[in-house]
């Protein structure tokens, strides 16, 4: 049943899961907490512009997607407020225009871009090692952020006016939160794919979130379930030959109904 | 710093209509206040303003010497708390929170102790490490009063302090409030004219704009005018006593 291990490509996919589960496990937990599906629905379709970026200036997409979607991350964050408009009015126009800008600079590039799809929707299995590199430094950046203003979070997600009272910059906390999801957005694109990351920011932590109430221990929990399901679902999309990204989020979402099923067993 | 609140001709607008004209006001150290009005009078913005999350079209305000929002020597009870209510959070994390500092600060003993001491004061020690949405509203509103006044501040703001809490707690309450009202000025939003009149030493009637501002006895004639209808609450002749008895 392990064979499949002895392939470099598979032991890269591993590496890419676990680093893909630390950030989805801890930034996912405050998506979930702070109830901003949305905007980092957003933040990640708005990311596929810093890829045509990338295509067009013919260096890394992964790379030039970080500052690009951290910038569309502090605009959503902050625009809505700025100007008289509702904050989810803001996030669907950065969403599609990320992605049309996106789209037009890869128009513009020369030749055609040979493995768009994975940017869409997840390579997993080719994710090189120079990718992997960029995902273990995001996810320490992403690590040592929560760690310094993980107090901040925690309040302004529980309640923003009574932080802003006691002293947290609570919108400049805020902007830091987004600009640390835009970069697990980064972390996640070659998994799943820019269609997809939604999935794992949003179902481990929602999965965990059932069975916890203390912060930590829903992180702790998320990153190992993310660990379990998407090698999960990498291994049933090897023997079964089914594209890794959907697969990975199919087996997100069985689990989410059992978890859901088992709660309710178990609390009647 | 004479004052801990000075509020100079602030005039507050949302959209073409005044919540607020021309309000002059000034809370002493030591004072312990009553706000009281009618619905929509524009108490809650009052607080939101020396609080610094609004700010006035108009007017001067001063709060323990500084702009509002600069002092974070306040405790505050919101009205409608805009908390989350399913937060994975515990009792003492929350009342925690009012004791924060400032970034990269983390809690140390003393503030530990702090919150261990008020929510022994509001009777909820016991429930401390309870997550917070298993508890009744009743419950909640004394973590929430317990979180306002850990921060042992010098100025505490409360929105409806007692709307929610059972009246067992009620009493306990405002016996809590007359033990601290020593050590810092006290601003109390309420309804229930009745048992605050007993209590506090001032009251200030809003309705947009301050219709008086004194010691209970005195302020009791401009209650009429800021209700705009007789209010037969309120006896004469019986200083700090009002007509309806209480338990």
């Amino acid at each position: 049943m392990l064979e499949f291990l002895q392939y470099q490509f598979m032991q890269n996919a591993f590496i890419a899961a676990l680093l893909v589960s630390i950030a989805c496990g801890v930034v996912g937990t405050y998506v979930v907490i702070k109830k901003i599906v949305f905007i980092s629905g957003g933040i990640s379709h708005a990311a596929f512009g810093g890829i045509g970026l990338g295509y067009l200036l013919g260096i890394n997409p992964v790379l030039s997607a970080i500052p690009f979607s951290v910038v569309s991350a502090v605009l959503m964050g902050s625009l809505g407020k700025k100007i008289e408009l509702s904050e989810d009015a803001a996030i669907g126009i950065l969403w599609s225009v990320g992605m049309a800008l996106g789209i037009i600079f890869i128009n513009l590039s020369p030749g055609y871009a040979p493995d768009l799809f994975s940017y869409l929707f997840g390579s997993i299995l080719t994710v090189p090692y120079q990718d992997l590199l960029i995902m273990l430094v995001l996810d320490l950046i992403i690590l040592g952020t929560v760690g310094l203003f993980h107090r901040e979070f925690t309040a302004i997600s529980f309640d923003e006016e009574f932080a802003e009272v006691m002293g947290v910059p609570s919108q400049l906390i805020y902007i830091i939160l987004l600009a640390l999801v835009a970069l697990s957005v980064v972390v996640l694109i070659k998994a799943v794919g820019i269609i997809l990351i939604i999935a794992l920011l949003t179902i481990p932590a929602a999965i965990s979130r059932q069975f916890t109430h203390h912060i930590p221990r829903l992180m702790m929990a998320s990153v190992i379930l993310g660990v379990i399901l998407t090698s999960m679902g990498l291994w049933l999309s090897f023997l079964f030959n089914l594209a890794s990204g959907a697969t990975i989020v199919m087996v997100l979402g069985a689990a989410f109904f059992i978890s859901a099923i088992l709660k309710k067993i178990w609390y009647t | 710093m004479a004052n801990v609140v000075n509020m100079e001709g602030v005039y507050y607008k949302l959209k073409d209509y005044y919540i607020l004209e021309n309000v002059n006001l000034t809370i002493k150290k030591n004072d312990f206040m009553a706000l009281i009005g009618p619905n929509g009078g524009g108490k809650t913005t009052l607080l939101r303003l020396i609080l610094g999350l609004l700010t006035p079209d108009k007017g001067n305000i001063e709060v323990l010497g500084m702009a509002p929002g600069k002092s974070k020597n306040i405790g505050y009870l919101p009205q409608k708390s805009s908390y989350q209510s399913n937060f994975p959070i515990s009792v003492l994390e929350v009342v925690l929170m009012g004791r924060y500092k400032q970034l990269l600060k983390g809690y140390n003993k003393e503030d530990m102790k702090s919150a261990l001491d008020s929510l022994k004061k509001v009777e909820m020690l016991h429930l401390k490490n309870q997550q917070i949405e298993k508890l009744s509203g009743g419950q909640l509103q004394r973590v929430f009063i317990a979180r306002a006044l850990s921060r042992k501040p010098e100025l505490l703001l409360l929105d409806e302090p007692t709307a929610s809490i059972d009246p067992h707690f009620q009493g306990k309450f405002y016996e809590i409030l007359s033990k601290i009202r020593k050590k810092m000025a006290v601003v109390m939003v309420s309804h229930d004219i009745g048992v605050v009149s007993s209590y506090v030493d001032s009251i200030a009637c809003l309705n947009q704009k301050i219709y008086c501002h004194g010691p209970v006895e005195e302020s009791v004639e401009g209650l009429e005018k800021a209700y705009k209808c007789p209010i037969d609450l309120i006896a004469h002749g019986f200083p700090h006593r009002v007509l309806r008895e209480h338990e």
